[in-house]
């Protein structure tokens, strides 16, 4: 039988045991949000949730992808079993995308690894809903930790973000990076910082840059929710040096986090973030489905003609949200 | 579902070293709505099989420069076969005329010569998924 015909359970059983194929085909039905969606978040959610979830965001070419293999080849030694989500963007104008991520890590990490390409298409509430649902599954499959790369740019990185426990954000020399973190708002959402490619000339003015923002944007330098200050590491992804102090330092944080008790609330918030989100998107469902209703047409008509306000017709039809 | 993107894992086998063709493949997928998951140069068969395992991939697409496609091709196809994945393989490259139907006969799914167009590159990689699924 192929395994596209497998019922779920089976399916499930399957990938827990350890074949990747199941696990796969298992990934896609959660990227799609189809049917077998809930069926196998309802199977993985009780087994998930005690891995560690770590982002890993910053401008495209700051060696994400190269670092993420460096530190599962690292994480592999470790004897720990690592699985790396990797999201692009999918191209607004066709819906493709090209997802060249595995190239780098390839480079480095044991074929073995487990590696997810995801773009980010249109998703319905955005990668909100997406990128917790594969994490769930592959932690349901006992990897651990799961790294996730984004490339730093808005909506993403704080949906992301909302769903690692430790979130780095990767700056480089030479590309003013320090201010474009602080622009696209990352330094808020650093738990730690990495200056990769510190092979290069500059990447010391970097540090200091960052270490300077940090001063300015917290007046102690700490972050507000964890009462941390952000470590800065320096690596160079294409040699593996730092890869082992940035491992320590993502550690640190996930027991400095744990023992403060920030790990379970943030854990606690998430789940409540995820049903939000998930009711959102089948509450805008809904109101999609109303307004196309025949039965509207007429009063929408009469908005046009400006006979009714936009506020009076929504109160009418939001009687029959429910 | 059929408007869920088709997934293609694009990769050139062996040794044989310039990238320009299969970044304008990569390209023109994309172009047509599909998602490429781009595994470059010098991949070996087990890396290929790795991807469309882990990626849930629906299809193969190789590119192909110089004259080992004639072994290099249905090896591959053996590959995916043996590891139970059910995905066609789609060559595009500088095929000779005579090495066409020897291929189709090992399972090659469709064969690109380096004049295609953009749409018939798309046209065969749909045809080849269409074919697999139904
Ligand atoms: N000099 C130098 N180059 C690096 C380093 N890390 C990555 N690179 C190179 O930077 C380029 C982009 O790397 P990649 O990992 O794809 O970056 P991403 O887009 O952030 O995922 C590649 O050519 C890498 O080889 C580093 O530490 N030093
Ligand atoms: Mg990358």
């Amino acid at each position: 039988m192929s395994i596209r015909d497998l019922p779920i359970p089976d399916l499930f059983e399957r990938a827990v045991e350890g074949d990747r194929r199941a696990l796969g085909r298992l990934l896609t039905h959660i990227e799609r949000e189809n049917e077998h969606a809930a069926p196998i978040a309802e199977l993985a959610h009780p087994l998930a949730g005690t891995g560690h979830v770590v982002g890993i965001t910053g401008a495209p070419g700051s060696g994400k992808s190269t670092l993420t293999g460096q530190l599962v080849k690292l994480l592999g030694e470790l004897g720990l079993r690592a699985a790396v989500l990797a999201v692009d963007p999918s191209s607004p104008l066709t819906g493709g995308a090209i997802l060249g991520d595995r190239v780098r890590m390839e480079d480095v990490a044991s074929p073995e690894t487990f590696i997810r390409s995801m773009a980010t298409r249109g998703h319905q509430g955005g990668l909100a809903l997406a990128v917790p649902g594969v994490v769930r599954v592959l932690n349901a499959c006992g990897y651990n930790p799961v790294l996730i790369e984004t490339v730093g740019v808005g909506q993403v990185e704080v949906d992301v973000a909302g769903t690692a426990d430790t979130t780095v954000v990767v700056a480089t020399p030479g590309m003013g990076d320090g201010v474009q973190a602080n622009k696209a708002g990352l330094l808020e959402l650093a738990d730690l910082f990495v200056v990769n490619k510190a092979d290069r000339p500059g990447a010391n003015d970097v540090r200091r840059d960052l270490d300077l923002m940090l001063d300015l944007s917290h007046a102690t330098g700490q972050d507000q929710r964890t009462g941390l200050r952000p470590e800065i590491i320096m690596t160079s992804a294409l040699t593996g040096e730092g890869a082992p102090e940035m491992w320590e330092a993502i550690e640190r944080h996930r027991a400095a986090i744990t023992a403060n008790g920030q790990l379970e609330q943030r854990r606690r918030d998430r789940d409540v973030v995820e049903v939000r989100n998930r009711l959102l998107v089948a509450a805008e469902r809904r109101v999609d489905e109303l307004l196309s209703a025949e039965s509207h047409a007429d009063l929408l008509d009469r908005v046009a003609a400006r006979s009714v306000a936009p506020a009076t017709a929504s109160s009418e039809i939001a009687q029959q949200l429910h | 579902m059929s408007d869920d993107p088709i997934r293609v894992v694009l990769a050139k086998l062996g040794f044989d070293g310039h990238d320009r063709g299969i970044k304008v493949v990569a390209r023109i997928l994309r172009d047509a709505g599909m998602e490429v998951i781009y595994l470059g140069l010098r991949q070996s068969y087990a890396n290929v099989v790795n991807a469309v395992e882990q990626e849930d991939a629906d299809a193969v697409g190789l590119s192909m420069h110089n004259a080992s496609h004639l072994t290099l091709a249905p090896k591959m196809v053996e590959a995916l076969a043996a590891a139970d994945l059910d995905v066609p393989v789609i060559v595009g490259g500088i095929i000779p005329d005579e090495d066409v139907q020897p291929l189709a006969d090992k399972g090659v799914a469709a064969i690109l010569g380096p004049g295609a167009s953009a749409e018939e590159v798309a046209a065969a990689v749909r045809s080849a998924v269409a074919q697999r699924a139904g």
